[in-house]
């Protein structure tokens, strides 16, 4: 599904070259249920944004689910689903339902596929209440329910998620979680995931890939990455030494452009 | 592409219609805003018979012509100038997860009938001019022509400006200087500028052919400084050489596109 090889992405940053991610090789097969950890900066959302054709790598290569993200974004759009947790894929002062519509038509669904497929997504997440809501008066919690079905809406194999936990309270955090458990096992859904909680972690993946300083340092269970501190017996405290005893391989870290301006308009 | 436009924009109408009070006073204030322009070329002709040479229903047909092409220009593509405020604020990454060119999700963004506010504002000179003016039939058919002409080199420079925000994301204004000077600077005749200006925006950044070279046609004119006459025909071609420069700064721009932090 997704094969990375020596992946890397430089930015220039006031003529120092700075390496976000370098040398980043894994892969991740049909079906597969990934978690992606690592400290503010490490990489993990430069990552997301080269596997789903938003940044073009600057080194390596990268297939997903057989097609190279930069140069096939658009036909790679209609096989992913993609979910930012920190912003709305949703049409800020439209109904949810007529969000769901409109990527109905982008994306070119078949319409009693696309009725089929609501119901479903619909029961899973009870979203039937507010669907005639427009978005800006949902909860964060129903907005990101809302932003799970419309990037599943045209049944993706690969279901990618920037942080979808994140500022949720811990019924909508366990209901997201139930969700995407559900979507992998009964769909096949193959789902990767950045976070910052390792209750996801926990709870959800197999497969623990923690990135740091741009660079793979861990790929595997979380028993695994349990191992790398054994005197340790929370997960927090195994993840809090690791990030604490990281090195810098030779570059800071930095962020790719600092956020500027005001408050994101329209969309937030 | 079209099929997406329409739908985009669609939805974006839908969108600001929740705001309706809004809507119309953006609409009558576009309205009255651009009915300040012609005011100042009746308070010019107020003191002299002639600008360049150019009587007052010339100088406003030149005026009607820009004045549509920029606004049908604008009323499609003119929100690819928000680039910037996209790419800092993060929403342009949602648009390149869709199955949908993000030329055509920008200037399909928050499209607004308001803009028709100006579109009116110049149809309106346009015809005031013409009713004056009593250009033959056998000369006419170069209007329609420079009017579809002039609408793809403004949307051309729409798009040249949105690409340059790939570079200069914290200078969005520097485009501005591009569509909207360039809006101004076709709203005269081209005669009063300087030499070196009018042979920059006829050989560099093709703006002559907007209105000012097919007007010398429609008006049957000499060109004032002397330029080969088959220049008044070149509409088409400047419009087509300067679409494909724009497609590709556009893509360039794209490829080196950075997004922003988290």
């Amino acid at each position: 599904m997704i094969k990375a090889e020596e992946l890397g992405r430089t930015f220039k940053v006031r003529r120092a070259v700075v390496h976000a991610v370098r040398d980043l090789s894994f892969t991740v097969g049909p079906g597969e249920f990934v978690g992606c950890l690592g400290p503010n900066g490490a990489g993990k959302s430069t990552t997301i944004k080269m596997l789903t054709g938003i940044l073009a790598p600057s080194a390596g290569r990268v297939v997903v689910a057989g097609l190279d993200p930069a140069r096939k974004r658009k036909a790679l759009a209609r096989r992913i689903g993609v979910v930012f947790g920190q912003r709305t894929t949703l049409w800020w002062d439209l109904p949810l339902r007529d969000s769901f519509e409109l990527i109905r038509l982008l994306y070119k669904v078949d319409r009693v596929r696309f009725r089929e497929r609501l119901d479903e997504l619909c029961a899973i997440l009870d979203l039937g209440d507010f669907l005639k809501t427009p978005v800006r008066q949902l909860s964060l919690g129903q907005r990101m329910r809302g932003d799970m079905a419309a990037a599943l809406l045209h049944d993706p194999d690969l279901l990618v998620l920037d942080e979808p936990t994140i500022g949720l309270d811990v019924v909508s955090k366990a209901g997201v979680r139930e969700f995407l458990l559900r979507m992998n096992a009964e769909r096949g859904t193959t789902v990767l995931l950045t976070t910052h909680d390792l209750g996801d972690i926990e709870k959800l993946c197999r497969r623990v890939l923690l990135i740091d300083h741009g660079r793979l340092a861990f790929d595997g269970s979380v028993a695994g990455l349990r191992a790398l501190a054994p005197e340790e017996t929370s997960i927090e405290d195994v993840v809090t030494r690791l990030y604490l005893s990281s090195t810098p391989a030779g570059s800071p870290r930095i962020r790719p452009l600092p956020p500027a301006g005001g408050p994101p308009s329209g969309m937030a | 592409m079209v099929r997406a436009y329409v739908l985009l924009a669609w939805t974006w109408l839908r969108a600001s219609a929740q705001y309706p009070a809004s809507l119309v006073l953006l609409t009558l204030g576009s309205f009255v805003i651009n009915g300040l322009d012609v005011a100042a070329i009746w308070v010019i002709f107020a003191h002299t018979r002639t600008l360049a040479g150019f009587t007052l229903p010339e100088v406003m047909f030149l005026y009607g012509t820009a004045g549509v092409s920029f606004a049908l220009a604008d009323l499609l593509f003119g929100n690819v100038e928000r680039l910037s405020q996209h790419i800092r604020a993060g929403t342009f990454d949602t648009m390149l997860i869709r199955p949908v060119s993000p030329f055509v999700q920008m200037a399909a963004d928050r499209f607004g009938p308001h803009r028709l506010g100006r579109v009116a504002q110049a149809v309106a000179v346009l015809a005031i001019a013409l009713a004056q003016l009593a250009v033959p039939g056998s000369r006419a058919w170069m209007i329609p022509l420079m009017i579809l002409c002039g609408t793809a080199i403004f949307a051309a420079v729409f798009a040249l400006g949105g690409a340059l925000q790939f570079l200069l994301t914290d200078a969005p204004e520097v485009a501005n200087a591009f569509t909207y000077g360039g809006s101004q600077l076709t709203q005269y005749p081209l005669s009063v500028y300087g030499e070196q200006l009018v042979r920059g925006v006829t050989f560099v950044l093709p703006l002559a052919f907007v209105n000012w070279q097919p007007s010398l046609y429609v008006l049957d004119r000499d060109d004032p400084l002397g330029l080969p006459g088959w220049l008044r025909f070149a509409s088409p071609v400047a419009a087509l050489v300067l679409g494909g420069a724009a497609a590709l700064a556009w893509r360039a721009g794209l490829r080196r596109y950075r997004s922003t932090g988290s």
